[in-house]
């Protein structure tokens, strides 16, 4: 009798991947999901408003809000510098390594920054003045390389743009919104138009900085309650 | 043999993507390159500073020639035109060049429409209650007359200490009196040397006129030889 050979023992061999129909988009880690592009801007004016939702920015927002036109100057300027750093660490994101990627972002960002002051100066040098050492200071406001390190440096140019509009305009509405109640009643005017009349005794308090802590804790209470209550409506509604 | 080896089991179907390996994700970077984009980037951000720069520089320069010649108009009474005299080595004259004129201390000497000197305008600063109080100040350098004098800088208090520049009636009491001056408190200023200080911004008003002094008693022994010497 020949010996016959055992059969083979069968071997799993896992099925060959199917290629997928689209190419895989590349992979950047902690990307942020895809979404429209009024997703990307609305996101920073509502949702996840840079001042009072992720409290980010909270030096500015207390420093220069004691009059409207100072609040809306630090917002734009803001917004100019969000936009166009977001633009350049996006459009720069494959170059830029990851070893000097703060360094590079603060360059870009410090050169908006100082971009902006320059233009501020000459074209509102009074705004200039009373905004001081503040527009300078943006560059250290951790909401700008906040965006370009969580956003801007993984998403293609036009999101980017997208983000810092709506991060910069959600910054200037908050910044608007706290100026003008502060200069309301801080000194009964708006814009520097009087609008409470000569019998009006201006409440000093609220243009100093007590007054700006205040506001601005009434200005989160009132959104924190207005989140409450739609959370509260749609779980009666589901 | 039913069952199937451990080591034969298909593997886990992945539910959810997986980040690559350490490896894949930081490939090693050479330093030349690291340095290479920070130098581009540095000079690329250089050039657009120094351009923008250059381009706003001269509006910039422009409001601020405009807000000291408003001033100087201001504290001056409207002279028909003023002379620039700056403090060299301890004496006034016109002739500087030009990169001196930016640092130098100076004074502004005005005149009426017959070129007689109505009075030299100086600014001075010093602390107030809060930060340095920057102050334009006219006055005729004989008698040590003020003609008045104009707030360019503070940070006082709002609606408190910042009444020094904008209490027009504090402002006003300033022409005509004689310095050195004393600031009096609740009761109407008498005699040629005192002036009102304001409620509530005290500390303040106190500062205008200790700025006020301080300045003129400098600058006067200075401005009275410069016209001595016939101006020259």
């Amino acid at each position: 009798m020949s010996t016959t050979v055992a059969p083979p023992r069968p071997v799993y061999e896992p099925p060959a991947p199917t290629p997928p129909a689209t190419p895989a988009p590349e992979f950047v880690p902690g990307a942020p999901p895809p979404a429209p592009l009024w997703a990307d801007t609305w996101r920073g004016i509502a949702k996840e408003n840079p001042v009072l939702v992720q409290m980010l920015g909270m030096c500015p927002t207390m420093a220069v809000t004691n009059v409207m036109a100072n609040g809306i100057a630090m917002g734009l300027a803001t917004t100019f510098v969000l936009v166009g750093s977001g633009l350049f660490v996006s459009l720069f994101r494959k170059y830029i390594a990851h070893e000097v990627r703060i360094t590079s972002y603060i360059l870009i960002i410090a050169t908006f920054v100082t971009l902006a002051d320059l233009l501020l100066a000459a074209s509102f040098p009074e705004i200039s003045k009373a905004l001081g050492p503040f527009i300078p200071l943006i560059v250290a406001n951790c909401l700008l390389l906040g965006r370009a390190e969580a956003f801007a440096a993984k998403v293609g140019p036009v999101r980017a743009v997208a983000d810092g509009l709506g991060m910069g305009l959600g910054f200037t509405l908050s910044l608007s919104a706290m100026s003008a109640i502060r200069e309301l009643l801080g000194r009964g005017s708006l814009l520097g138009i009087d609008v409470m009349g000569p019998h009006w005794e201006p409440w000093v308090f609220m243009v100093l900085p007590p007054g700006g802590f205040f506001t601005l804790g009434l200005l989160l209470i009132t959104v924190a309650w207005v989140a409450e209550l739609r959370r509260r409506r749609r779980e009666a509604l589901a | 043999m039913t069952s199937v080896a451990p080591h034969c089991a298909p593997p886990a179907a992945p539910t959810e993507p997986v980040a690559p390996p350490e490896s894949a994700k930081a490939p090693e970077v050479s330093s030349w390159r690291l340095l290479a984009t920070l130098g581009i980037a540095g000079a690329a951000a250089g050039l657009l500073v120094v351009a923008v720069y250059r381009a706003t520089l001269p509006t910039i320069e422009r409001y601020a020639a405009q807000k000291e010649a408003g001033a100087v108009r201001e504290v001056l009474a409207a002279p028909a035109r003023w002379d620039t005299v700056y403090l060299v080595k301890g004496a006034l004259t016109k002739r500087v060049t030009a990169d001196e004129r930016k640092t130098l201390p100076h004074a502004y000497l005005g005149f009426d429409a017959s070129g007689k000197p109505t009075g030299a305008a100086i600014t001075a600063q010093e602390p107030g209650f809060q930060e340095e109080v920057l102050l334009m100040i006219g006055f005729e350098p004989a008698s040590g007359r003020l003609i008045g004098f104009k707030v360019l800088d503070q940070k006082e208090t709002p609606g408190l200490g910042d009444k020094i520049e904008r209490d027009s009636s504090f402002g006003r009491q300033f022409a005509g009196r004689i310095a050195p001056l004393t600031g009096v408190k609740g009761r109407a200023p008498s005699g040629e040397h005192e002036v009102q200080t304001i409620t509530g911004a005290t500390i303040s008003s106190r500062a205008v006129i200790r700025i006020i002094d301080h300045a003129i008693e400098q600058w006067r022994p200075l401005l009275v030889a410069y016209e001595r010497r016939g101006g020259a």
